[in-house]
């Protein structure tokens, strides 16, 4: 059942801006085995109206999901594209970001605050970046994922959960999307980082300055 | 601190102990499976692991990074169970049209397995409340339960469960409370003992024993005037010693379940006491002197109380049972990840045989205890005739056998785990109750060994 953190948030955003009446409906989706049914049932246990589960085998990389999304929107037609900004598996960061660049949507990444104005067709977000907080303004439809400090996700309740039994899981395959989920990359190698040694007492600034240029090399 | 903050990049790693130390910002960055998903012999449904997962969640954000302060300090957290209501388990088997849940009994076993990892006695007070609004449910008119199901389900009112008396614990049946028949209802009097929520709750179910029949008004003349001329009879209508009409008698067929409001005149409460454990409750005595009780308060018919009050007692003891088994979790959970990391002799105790073989016998009896509590609350779910026989079994064996895992868990905690800084002694104050209270484990023994009598030995067993 456990959610990825990041993506729950974007449920709950989700949720918000529908109770806000700034959007109509919240369709949660995701890919991958039968497994993945479980946490769309959490997402429509928190409140979601329907649910999208398209359904592989194949592992799936972060390009071949955002291919994936890209197909999906171009039939759903959303206002929104909210996703985590990664998940803690791969931490790869780059789903929503190649998502908003197949659909040529606007994105608006590491949100920690969403505003949407419905009548203007935009959306206001703060992002926080390395050096502060940084806010965009962009156009509708657009991608935006989320940042840990966006909102603090609902317990599903116990109505709900029950209730989300009821509501609809519509299955798709990548053939029926016409995407190629067909993996790219090779893992080569996956190796430990070095054991820490322990370290040397030196007698001088000198032979301090020797080690860091002819064993360290960092200057 | 002992259990280390659990870094991003480890959160692959299925970690057995949610450490007390991460706050709720960490919700899930700890990838962990829920004690008892696989839990053989019952299958759950998809439904059933959301709100197992939903209430262990719940536990371990909501409950057990405060439940040392609250334990200390004495402090009932009634908004944090109003949170916890808020997602419906408040009312978990009120229907859904007074804002309850309308879940059954393995739901509900399920719930309370999973609030007791993070508080057991926070917990096991919630099983007591869900309790009398099973009896409102059941057992009132309709106007009753549109007056209090929606609030008890809201936790906007708490409730209590007054059967036992300082004169009556086991022998429940020689309950002396007193309940005289006037016009338009009852009078009670008397004192009950050990009342869970006793001065904070707002509505309590009292047992009590009908001295005669409800009185119509003309009754009430006619006996005023029969006092007058001096014929002595008293103002009771039919009395005498016969349990058939609910009235008087020394059996429990007088005895009669009311709904009592907390502010009526005449209801008064005694200190709270100073318990080993479930110190986050307030424990205490509920006097009633002269409690004028509306006729609409009585629940289910007169005399039919003490079955009112043991049919309540088979879901009550299911679910202290499950609060034994998710206290007994977490123990257990605790004493894993402590015995993999404190080393002695070279290697972490965790690697000797003797700490492996515990481990396993707490895992045995946790695991059996689980499957009990399980098979009881189905079983009272399908209304099966052994329904009284299983929980009581449940009870008994689980709550033993889980209170000695928490021991177990103590002792392998070493000095440590005799001091407030690490939880275990906490759950074994808490648990160390579950085998006295809802029935004492002896009077389990009496209600197995009757029931094994009355139903079909060869069957059963």
């Amino acid at each position: 059942m456990s959610m990825n953190p990041f993506c729950e948030i974007a449920v709950e955003e989700a949720l918000r801006l529908r109770e806000s009446k700034a959007v109509d409906e919240v369709v949660a989706v995701s890919l991958g085995p039968q497994q993945v049914q479980e946490t769309l049932r959490t997402a429509l246990a928190m409140g979601a109206d329907r649910a999208i589960h398209v359904s592989t085998e194949q592992q799936l990389e972060p390009l071949a999901v955002a291919k994936l999304l890209a197909a999906l929107a171009r039939r759903e037609q959303p206002l929104l594209c909210l996703l985590g900004k990664q998940a803690i598996d791969g931490d790869n960061n780059q789903t929503g970001q190649m998502l908003a660049g197949l659909l040529s949507w606007p994105q608006a990444t590491f949100a920690s605050k969403v505003e949407l104005d419905k009548a203007a067709s935009s959306a206001k977000v703060t992002r926080e970046v390395d050096g502060g907080l940084e806010t965009l303004s962009c156009q509708l439809p657009a991608v935006i994922t989320t940042d840990l400090r966006l909102n603090e996700p609902r317990y599903a309740t116990l109505p709900n959960i029950m209730k989300a039994k009821k509501k609809p899981i519509a299955k798709l395959t990548p053939q029926e999307l016409g995407v190629d989920v067909t993996q790219q990359l090779v893992t080569l190698q996956v190796e430990e980082p070095a054991q820490r040694k322990g370290g040397v007492v030196l007698g001088s600034v000198a032979e301090l300055v020797e080690k860091l240029h002819k064993e360290a090399k960092v200057i | 601190m002992l259990l280390q903050q659990v870094a991003r990049g480890c959160c692959q790693l299925k970690q057995l102990a949610a450490p007390a130390s991460l706050g709720s910002t960490w919700r899930h960055l700890t990838a962990h499976t829920y004690p008892g998903e696989l839990s053989g012999g019952i299958h759950l449904t998809e439904e059933q692991l959301g709100m197992q997962a939903l209430a262990h969640d719940f536990a371990r954000e909501q409950m057990l990074p405060h439940a040392a302060q609250w334990d200390e300090q004495k402090i009932f957290p009634v908004e944090v169970m109003r949170e916890a209501a808020k997602l419906g388990f408040a009312g978990l088997y009120v229907p859904e049209e007074y804002g309850g849940s309308g879940l059954g009994r393995l739901d509900g076993s399920l719930i309370f397995e999973g609030l007791s990892y993070g508080d057991i006695s926070t917990a096991a007070y919630l099983t007591i409340h869900n309790m009398v609004a099973y009896v409102v449910n059941k057992f009132g008119s309709q106007a009753l339960k549109e007056q209090h199901l929606p609030q008890l389900a809201s936790l906007d009112k708490l409730a209590s469960y007054c059967l036992t008396e300082p004169g009556s614990g086991s022998d429940a049946a020689s309950l002396a409370t007193a309940a005289v028949p006037v016009e338009g209802g009852w009078l009670l009097s008397g004192s009950k003992a050990f009342i869970s929520g006793a001065g904070a709750s707002d509505v309590y179910l009292v047992m009590a024993r009908c001295q005669g029949q409800m009185l119509s008004q003309q009754e009430v003349d006619a006996a005023a005037a029969e006092g007058a001329s001096g014929s002595g009879a008293g103002s009771t209508v039919g009395g005498g010693s016969s349990s058939t009409n609910g009235a008087g008698g020394s059996g429990s067929g007088a005895i009669t379940a009311f709904l009592v409001e907390k502010e009526w005149p005449g209801v008064s409460f005694g200190a709270s006491e100073r318990k080993m454990g479930w110190r986050s409750q307030p424990t205490g005595t509920v006097n009633l002197d002269k409690v004028f009780v509306p006729a609409a308060n009585m629940l289910g018919q007169q005399g039919s109380g003490f079955r009112i009050a043991m049919h309540a007692l088979d879901g009550g003891r299911i679910n202290i049972a499950a609060c034994s088994v998710g206290g007994a979790a977490y123990c257990l959970d605790y004493a894993w990840q402590y015995t993999s990391e404190r080393q002695q002799f070279g290697q972490p105790i965790g690697s000797f045989q003797a700490t492996q073989f515990k481990l396993a016998d707490m895992a045995t009896g946790l695991e059996a205890s689980r499957a009990m509590v399980r098979g009881a609350a189905v079983a009272l779910d399908e209304q099966s005739p052994r329904a009284t026989l299983a929980a009581a079994m449940a009870k008994r064996f689980a709550t033993d056998t889980c209170y000695n895992v928490a021991n177990d868990a103590l002792q392998l905690l070493g000095g440590y785990g005799y001091l407030m800084d690490h939880p275990v002694e906490r759950y074994c104050r808490d648990l160390r109750v579950h085998s006295i209270l809802e029935g004492t484990n002896e009077i389990m023994r009496l209600i197995i060994h009757r029931q094994l009598q009355r139903l079909d030995y060869h069957h059963l067993v």
